[in-house]
C-alpha cells in the first residue's frame, strides 16, 4: 500500500515530541478521516530560522510519514523558505502517498503554515481565538471525491456517481 | 514469512479437506457441466446435489432445492434484497433494517431507494442490538421486506434474529437475514430463525472465496438477480461454480460434524484475550457485545490512536489484524457501524478488528497481546490526544 520511503518515515519518524515553551504552534484536524496533527516550532531571532521542530500526529500511516517528513524537510529552513512548503512538496519528498491518502498530505504543510503564523501573531501581540487557530480541513485540490448518496468515495473527479449512476454536484 | 493470521473475518485459508476435494474434483477429467444431460453431465450433477444437501443440512434448510448457489455473500444479499423487493413491489414499497448492516445491504437498499421504495433504517443500542419491539413498531402495511444481519461483521454482535424472525412471520412481511459471517461458525438455523432469506458464504468456514449461497424458503416470491439459463431450478442464471462449490460442500459437511469442538476452541480464546488485554493495554473500549457475540471477534477500540498505524506496526511483527470490514478499507470514514454505537469519531478511527480461527492459539494472542502493548505506547507517545 505505502512506498518504502513512507513505511520508512512511518517505522522511523523524526522529531516526535512537543517543544516547552514553543515559539510557535499549528493545530489541524481533518474531520473526514480524524487525522490530527501538531506542530511545534522553535525560532532563531536573528536568523528567523527554524531551530528546532517536533511533531504529534493522531492518524494513520500516511499522517505520521507526512509529519515525519514535513518536519525534515522545514528544519534549518528561514520562515521564509518555510512558508514555501507546500504539501504537493511533502507528498513528492514522499515519494508518493495512495489517491485517497493524499488528503493526510494537506495537514503536514497547513499545520506548518500555521505554526509560522502563530509565531508572527505573538510578535504582533495578536491574539486569536482558539476556533481560528484549529484549521478544520474539508476536500480541496487533488482530494477525493465522494457521492452524498452512497457515502463512497470516488476515484477522480467524476460528473457522475459509478455506484448509483446520480449525477453529481460541482460541491462533490 | 511466517504471519499470525488474526483477521479471519477477511479470510479464512482452505482446510486441508477441502483443498483435496477441490483438487480431486479439477483432477477429475470426468468432470462436466451439471446442466449436461450426458453420463458425464449427470455425474457432475449428482456432485453438485451432495454439496447442496450438506449446505442445506448445515442450515437445516426443509429441502435442498431451497439453497441456490452464488457467488458468494456480496451476491446473495444482492439477490435476496433486490430481488424480494422488486418481485413484491405490487404488495408495498417499505423495507426495514438496521443502520449497522453490511454495505452489500445498505448499498442495495439505497438503489433501490433511487427507483422509489421508502427504508427504515433502525438504530442499534449502545451494545449494537437492535430491539425487536423496534422492529415490529416500524412495520406499516407497505411493509414488504425485513432485512437484518444475524452477526455484525465488524463488532460480532449477534441479533436477536429469532425474535425479529417472528414478527415477520406474523406480520406476513419477508425476512431476509444475512448470516454471511454466522453460517458454519455458530449454528444457524433456518427453521428456528423464521428466515425466509437467509445469505451465506463459503469462506467463513473455510471453505473457498467465490462460492456462496442463498437460501430461499420454497413459496417465496423473489426475482432473480441474473437473467439467462435454467440452473439453480430457475432461481440463478449460469453454469454453476462446480469446483468452488464441491468446496464449499465438503467445507459445509466438516462444519456441521465439528460445530461444537471448533466453537469451544474460539470461545476459549475470546475468554483468554478479554481476560489478558487489560494486562497488557489499558484505555480501550471494546465494542463487541459480551453476551451475544461470535466466539471468533473482538472489536476494540484504543483511545488517542488511530487503527490503521496499529495495523500496520503489526504487521510489521507479522501480525495480520484488521481495522474495520475488508470491504471498506478503501474508505477514509470511521465505521457507520462503531459510529452507530454511540462512539466518537477519534474513537471509532482507533478500531481493531481481532478475529481468530480454529487454527490459532494461545500463543498466538498472547504474541498478539505483547506486541500490541508496545505498539500502543509508541503510538499514544506521539498523539496530541493522549495526555500522560
Amino acid at each position: 500500500m505505502y512506498n518504502q520511503v513512507v513505511m520508512d518515515h512511518f517505522k522511523n519518524p523524526r522529531n516526535v515530541g512537543v517543544i516547552e515553551d514553543p515559539d510557535g504552534v499549528g493545530e489541524v484536524g481533518n474531520p473526514l478521516c480524524g487525522d490530527m496533527m501538531t506542530i511545534y516550532l522553535k525560532i532563531d531571532e536573528n536568523e528567523k530560522r527554524i531551530s528546532d521542530i517536533k511533531f504529534q500526529t493522531f492518524g494513520c500511516g500516511s499522517a505520521i510519514a507526512v509529519s515525519s517528513m514535513l518536519t525534515e524537510m522545514a528544519k534549518g529552513k528561514t520562515l521564509d523558505e518555510a512558508r514555501k512548503i507546500s504539501n504537493k512538496d511533502v507528498a513528492e519528498a514522499l515519494e508518493g502517498l495512495p489517491k485517497n491518502k493524499l488528503h493526510c498530505s494537506n495537514l503536514g504543510a497547513d499545520a506548518l503554515h500555521m505554526a509560522i503564523q502563530d509565531y508572527d501573531d505573538k510578535k504582533a501581540g495578536i491574539v486569536r481565538p482558539r476556533e481560528e487557530r484549529e484549521e478544520k480541513h474539508e476536500h480541496g485540490d487533488g482530494e477525493t471525491c465522494y457521492c452524498p448518496y452512497c457515502d463512497v468515495e470516488l476515484d477522480e473527479k467524476a460528473s457522475f456517481c459509478e455506484a448509483c449512476q446520480r449525477d453529481l454536484t460541482e460541491e462533490h | 514469512m511466517n504471519v499470525i493470521n488474526l483477521d479471519h473475518i477477511s479470510f479464512n485459508p482452505l482446510l486441508p479437506e477441502v483443498r483435496e476435494a477441490m483438487i480431486d474434483a479439477i483432477n477429475n477429467k470426468d468432470l462436466h457441466n451439471p446442466s449436461s444431460q450426458h453420463k458425464a453431465g449427470e455425474k457432475s450433477a449428482e456432485m453438485l446435489a451432495q454439496a447442496r444437501q450438506n449446505v442445506a443440512d448445515l442450515i437445516n434448510a426443509a429441502d435442498p432445492k431451497e439453497v441456490v448457489f452464488t457467488s458468494g455473500g456480496t451476491e446473495s444479499v444482492n439477490h435476496a434484497v433486490k430481488g424480494a423487493a422488486m418481485a413484491n413491489r405490487e404488495k408495498g414499497n417499505h423495507i426495514i433494517a438496521t443502520n449497522i448492516e453490511h454495505n452489500s445491504v445498505i448499498r442495495s437498499l439505497k438503489r433501490l431507494s433511487a427507483q422509489g421504495f421508502k427504508v427504515t433504517s433502525l438504530s442499534v443500542d449502545e451494545s449494537g442490538r437492535v430491539d425487536p419491539a423496534a422492529v415490529a413498531d416500524a412495520i406499516t402495511d407497505q411493509t414488504i421486506l425485513i432485512s437484518v444481519m444475524h452477526s455484525n461483521n465488524e463488532t460480532g454482535t449477534i441479533q436477536p434474529i429469532a425474535e425479529i424472525g417472528a414478527i415477520a412471520r406474523e406480520n406476513k412481511v419477508l425476512f431476509h437475514c444475512d448470516a454471511v459471517d454466522s453460517v458454519g461458525v455458530v449454528p444457524v438455523d433456518v427453521q428456528a430463525l423464521n428466515a425466509d432469506l437467509l445469505s451465506f458464504a463459503s469462506n467463513p468456514f473455510y471453505g473457498p472465496t467465490g462460492a456462496g449461497g442463498l437460501y430461499i424458503r420454497r413459496g417465496t416470491r423473489i426475482f432473480p438477480l441474473l437473467d439467462g439459463g435454467v440452473q439453480e431450478h430457475n432461481k440463478r442464471a449460469g453454469t454453476e461454480n462446480l469446483i468452488g462449490i464441491i468446496g464449499m460442500g465438503k467445507a459445509a459437511q466438516l462444519a456441521a460434524a465439528h460445530m461444537e469442538e471448533r466453537r469451544a476452541h474460539l470461545a476459549d480464546l475470546k475468554k483468554y484475550l478479554v481476560e489478558q488485554l487489560p494486562q497488557y493495554v489499558d484505555e480501550y473500549i471494546i465494542n463487541t457485545n459480551p453476551d451475544h457475540s461470535l466466539p471468533n471477534l473482538l472489536n476494540i477500540s484504543l483511545k488517542y490512536i488511530e487503527g490503521e498505524s496499529v495495523m500496520l506496526m503489526l504487521d510489521e511483527e507479522n501480525l495480520a489484524v484488521s481495522t474495520k470490514s475488508a470491504c471498506a478499507t478503501g474508505s477514509l470514514r470511521a465505521s457507520h457501524v462503531l459510529l452507530s454505537l454511540g462512539l466518537s469519531h477519534s474513537d471509532a478511527q482507533g478500531t481493531l478488528v481481532i478475529a481468530w480461527g480454529i487454527d490459532n492459539s494461545k500463543d498466538d494472542l498472547q504474541k498478539l497481546l505483547s506486541t500490541l502493548s508496545g505498539v500502543v505506547s509508541t503510538l499514544r507517545s506521539m498523539s496530541p490526544l493522549y495526555q500522560k
